[in-house]
């Protein structure tokens, strides 16, 4: 962009926006896409394209361009990489200084990075991998409300994973039968019920029903167990003045918890959601529904791990993260590295796990990552081993499904969560002794023996999840 | 299958380990033994149980900072129970890295044994 002088007409992209000498600034945002181009277009090109096209470009030369530094405000695409094990798709790395974007703005950035360049013709297929946030970014952001620390101080629960349930049938229950549920589950020994992100305000059961009977559920099964109970109230609603309605009737009713959809809902209603949390001392919990339209298919959308760090930059106290083990199986070791881009202060750059680009989070609060989905007792040693401490283990059928009943199914997981605990903290090999330490535990509790006896037929699956060892050490496509 | 057994009521419990069988000394020693491999600093506190709730537990002493012997903590531990009868008395593994509580769980339960 050095010389001044104006010819109207199309330019190849990569004249101006592919930059292999550039070496990014500490203040870059960096993305990583995954391309497949159209035939015969170079590499370079494409890669340009999607630089300019994600930032300072249009398709033709505009004489406006020469108002202004350009060569300060455009993208550049500085690195390729092949993507191991495929011929047609290739990494593109593009820098993106820190001015593009309005500070504190995931929705900016987003707009951004996945907007129109999404349907550009110059490329096949169009998917982004991985973002760097720099920390004067992270640094702008609120981030969670609360963080796991907060949370655990506000709750009194240490040393081990909390341990969750969503009730179920997720559809048509009566606002006082919701509450039993609730309550049956609380006083079991669980520290969280959850509403389906489904549930929002339906016919069969409004809002502030739905609200009133599970906090009389919560509150009754705190004095009965001494212990601090939460249910995550889904205000997810149709516009934001009802969503901050009904966060305000649950602070009002002693709710400790709310519950919000952030894909579904957008960015701006849950930033906007987690500010409103910050100032009211309440924990956010978030779901993450319409996520595998985005993230699932390799070559297209927006890597769970790209999600995850706008999460956490927008707020969030919660985050679903998959189980490794459940019925939704991920990958583990790709899991283990979005679990660390939610809950550590610092996450090295590893292509084993996935993870493009150190992150440094400066002071942001951690994410706590939900387990949910197809879990049981038996997978409790392999969940306690995935996740450490410092996460929610969420059981819903594995609750419910009890022969007994959700309190029996209840005391089930928490007796079988503590002994997972107490045998990993005395040196035992958790996921290897699972049996030996559930047995021997279900040895004090009827209600965990018979659980085992129930889901007996389901086999451990810990022994076939860990794939990228096979895939060898470059990055396996996740989520194929 | 064995026929449904109805769910006790009204048992107060107390986080972590509460619902496992009573800690006996052996158990005790081990998870003391993992909170000093971590590095943590071992604090005793104790309440009367009918303020459980409250995040402030009264402090046995000060936290026993840098201090490596199980058996000294055990004994913390016991001199504590034995000065305040009928309190709950909490051990806590001070983990002053993530400003938060690594362990934390109830050694002697007012009303047991």
């Amino acid at each position: 962009m050095a010389e001044k002088t104006y010819t109207a007409g199309v330019k190849d992209y990569r004249k101006t926006y592919w930059t292999p000498d550039y070496l990014p600034l500490d203040s870059d945002l960096l993305a990583v896409f995954k391309i497949v181009a159209q035939a015969g277009v170079p590499r370079e090109e494409a890669a340009a394209a999607v630089a300019a096209e994600s930032s300072t470009g249009t398709w033709t030369t505009v004489w406006t361009d020469l108002l202004t530094d350009l060569d300060y405000y455009r993208g550049r695409a500085y690195r390729i990489e092949p993507v191991p094990g495929d011929t047609n798709a290739f990494y593109a790395f593009i820098a993106y200084p820190i001015d593009l974007f309005e500070e504190g703005s995931v929705v900016n950035v987003l707009t951004s990075l996945v907007g129109n360049v999404f349907g550009f013709k110059a490329v096949r297929s169009l998917r982004l991998e991985d973002i760097r946030f720099p920390l004067a970014y992270v640094k702008t952001c609120g981030g969670p409300p609360n963080g796991i620390q907060l949370e655990r101080d506000r709750l009194g629960k240490y040393g081990r994973p909390l341990l969750g349930c969503t009730i179920k049938p997720k559809l048509g229950l009566s606002a006082k039968n919701y509450g039993r549920a609730v309550y049956e589950c609380l006083r079991g020994g669980l520290d969280f019920t959850k509403d389906d992100e489904n549930i929002n305000s339906q016919p069969f059961m409004r809002w502030q029903h739905r609200f009133e009977f599970v906090m009389e559920a919560v509150h009754k099964a705190e004095a009965e167990t001494g212990e601090r109970k939460g249910h995550y109230l889904n205000v997810t609603a149709p516009t934001p003045e009802e969503m901050y309605k009904r966060a305000a009737f649950a602070k009002s009713l002693g709710a400790p918890i709310i519950m919000h959809d952030f894909l579904t809902a957008g960015f701006t209603a849950n930033t906007g959601l987690a500010n409103w949390c910050r100032e009211n001392g309440m924990l956010l919990h978030i779901h993450r529904a319409m996520h595998a339209v985005l993230d699932r298919n390799p070559y297209h959308g927006i890597h769970f791990r790209v999600l995850t760090k706008c999460l956490r930059l927008s707020g969030g106290d919660h985050l679903h993260s998959g189980t490794v083990v459940g019925k939704l199986e991920g990958d583990r070791e790709a899991t283990i590295g979005w679990v660390d881009l939610m809950r550590e202060p610092f996450v090295p750059e590893n292509r084993a796990r996935g993870i493009f680009f150190d992150q440094d989070w400066g002071a942001m609060p951690g994410v706590m990552p939900v387990a949910s989905g197809g879990i049981h007792v038996w997978h409790m040693p392999a969940l306690t081993a995935i996740f450490g401490d410092d996460a929610c283990l969420q059981f819903g059928g594995g609750t419910l499904g009890h022969p007994w009943g959700n309190a029996a199914g209840a005391h089930a997981n928490r007796v079988a969560l503590e002994a997972c605990v107490e045998a990993r903290n005395q040196g035992r090999p958790v996921e290897r002794e699972g049996r030996e330490i559930l047995t021997e535990a279900a040895a004090h509790c009827p209600e965990l023996a018979i659980a085992m006896e129930t889901w007996k037929e389901i086999k451990f699956e810990f022994d076939t999840v860990d794939k990228l060892d096979s895939a060898g050490p470059q990055l396996r496509v996740v989520n194929a | 299958m064995a026929e449904t057994m109805a769910y006790k009521v009204g048992e107060r419990k107390g986080e972590t380990f509460s619902y496992l069988p009573p800690m006996t000394p052996d158990r005790l020693r081990k998870q003391v033994a993992y909170l000093i491999g971590q590095g943590w600093s071992p604090a005793i506190e104790y309440t009367e149980p009918e303020k459980s709730f409250s995040s402030f537990w009264y402090l046995w002493k000060l936290p026993f900072f840098g201090e490596k012997s199980v058996e000294r903590i055990m004994s913390e531990c016991e001199s504590c129970h034995r000065a305040n009868p009928g309190m709950h008395v909490r051990l806590i593994g001070y983990d002053n890295y993530a400003q938060s509580q690594g362990a934390a769980f109830i050694v002697y339960r007012a009303g047991a044994r």
